[in-house]
């Protein structure tokens, strides 16, 4: 079964149906202005875990929402709406 | 590694040492093939190649074993061309037979747009070391007389660019033959032994924690496929690396030969033939940022869906075996090799869809990086400090994966 995205107007979809996005956090600890703005364009957290992220039903109702998932299991952990 | 292996090979375990020259971290296609350059080209040999689980078990061991050199831009074309160079020579290097089979890849073209762009990749592939040639659909359905030329009636094929130095070959002897050159000649292998930690000293990477306690290093060398992150993170590096799913399968045995490897970047997917006989079938990453091995249905229902278009008889075969592997995807889609910024810490990793292929160049260019101090040219542009320096190596439409 492939990965289905919960849309909180739709409710589950497959994942083609969506566009994901990262929420770009550069870490307190880098100060200088280029490093920022280096990681903000490059660097990923790439985190094993449960992460926040962004989704936008491209192919359904075109809204932008807030999941949380596993990536180490591909699990939806609660799904909110942002 | 299972028992039946072991006994084939002369692999010789021996505890870990508290100190070695060079340690590597992950005993996959590009760890043990720096271990290899190190002792075979430079002499080398106070080495220790870590692994968590056993050679070859990651991504070396989940990929679809595809060699060639047939790349976008001009600094790949080359170092790409160096590894398949290399891979024809290395059944002979080790007195290994690694199943090395020269099929040639024809990449399809099923419209005007694809055709320039494959008229393109010819020519710029043709001006840096690698043979390509664009060629028409009757020289097409001559070298694959499987295809059907009209691609379904939707994705007519319009022409290819044929790449005959494109080969596979069989990738557990690939990563055992080096692990055996490189331990012959006196590297360590330690399977089993995960790399829990860097030691640092001040700024420097002095060595690693391992399951099985410090070992202290002269240069610490991430070879990592698929946790690359957290290796990094461990030497307080935030890494341009995304790492997602890669699936492929096979199906049971066709009959016939199917001679050349077969691709399309516009129904996205390729196939090849496997020694065994099984048709193998590869596609694009999945769309999320993903570390599970899992494989889906709706990833087989896709790739079958494009790849009749163009291989009818394949309707008839069944779906066998579904692997994943995890591809740590840089933003480029190019690797991204070398110095770090942090003393004695060295990178191989980028390696997306990619990797397989690259094995003896990035292996061997690691090395000489190590031994002699000196970036190699070959993989000068493809350094980690790149992206702060806004000269990305963009070249995704090579990758095939997408």
């Amino acid at each position: 079964m492939s990965l289905r995205i919960p849309c909180p107007i739709c409710g589950d979809r497959s994942v083609h149906e969506f566009v994901h996005g990262e929420i770009r956090r550069v870490p307190d600890h880098v100060t200088d202005p280029d490093e920022r703005d280096l990681d903000f364009a490059f660097h990923h957290d790439n985190e094993e875990g449960v992460v926040t992220e962004r989704w936008f039903h491209a192919q359904g109702c075109r809204r932008w929402f807030e999941i949380r998932r596993d990536t180490t299991t591909d699990r939806i952990v609660e799904p909110s709406e942002s | 590694m299972n028992e039946f292996v072991e006994r084939q090979m002369k692999l010789t375990w021996r505890p870990p040492k508290k100190s070695y020259d060079v340690v590597i971290v992950g005993a996959g296609g590009h760890g043990l093939a720096t271990a290899y350059y190190l002792a075979t080209r430079h002499r080398i040999t106070n080495v220790a190649v870590f692994e968590r689980g056993y050679i070859g078990g990651g991504n070396s061991g989940r990929n679809t074993t595809i060699i060639r050199a047939n790349y976008g831009i001009p600094a790949a074309v080359r170092f790409y061309q160096r590894s398949v160079d290399l891979y024809r020579g290395l059944e002979q290097e080790t007195d290994r037979w690694l199943m090395h089979q020269q099929k040639g890849i024809l990449w399809m073209a099923h419209s005007e747009a694809a055709v320039r762009t494959e008229r393109m990749r010819a020519k710029l592939n043709t001006e840096f070391g690698a043979q390509t040639q664009f060629i028409g659909p009757r020289q097409v359905q001559e070298l694959c007389p499987q295809l059907d030329m009209s691609g379904g009636g939707r994705w007519p094929v319009l022409g290819a660019s044929y790449h005959p130095q494109g080969a596979t070959a069989r990738h557990d002897r690939v990563v055992w033959a080096l692990a055996e050159g490189a331990m012959e000649r006196g590297a360590h292998v330690h399977q089993n032994t995960p790399v829990e930690g860097l030691i640092l000293d001040g700024e420097r990477v002095a060595g690693v924690r391992t399951a099985a306690g410090d070992v202290a290093a002269g240069a610490v060398v991430s070879a990592v496929g698929g946790h690359v992150s957290r290796i990094a993170a461990m030497a307080g590096l935030r890494l341009p690396i995304r790492t997602h799913r890669l699936q492929a399968f096979v199906t049971n045995h066709y009959r016939q030969q199917f001679g050349p490897i077969v691709a399309s970047s516009e129904l996205f997917f390729y196939a090849s033939q496997t020694a065994r006989g099984e048709m193998l079938l590869g596609a694009e990453i999945d769309p999320q940022p993903s570390f599970s091995y899992r494989s889906s249905h709706d990833f087989v229902q896709d790739v079958c869906r494009r790849a009749l278009c163009l291989l009818p008889f394949m309707g008839n075969l069944r779906v066998l075996r579904q692997w994943t592997g995890v591809c740590d995807m840089s933003p480029d889609y190019s690797p991204i090799m070398g110095r770090t910024g942090v003393d004695g810490f060295y990178l191989t990793t980028g390696w997306g869809t990619w990797g397989f292929k690259a094995i003896p160049a990035g292996g061997e260019q690691m090395a000489e990086l190590i031994a002699t101090g000196e970036v190699p040219e070959l993989i000068a542009p493809f350094g980690l400090d790149r992206f702060a320096r806004d000269r990305t190596m963009a070249d995704r439409g090579s990758a095939g994966t997408h």
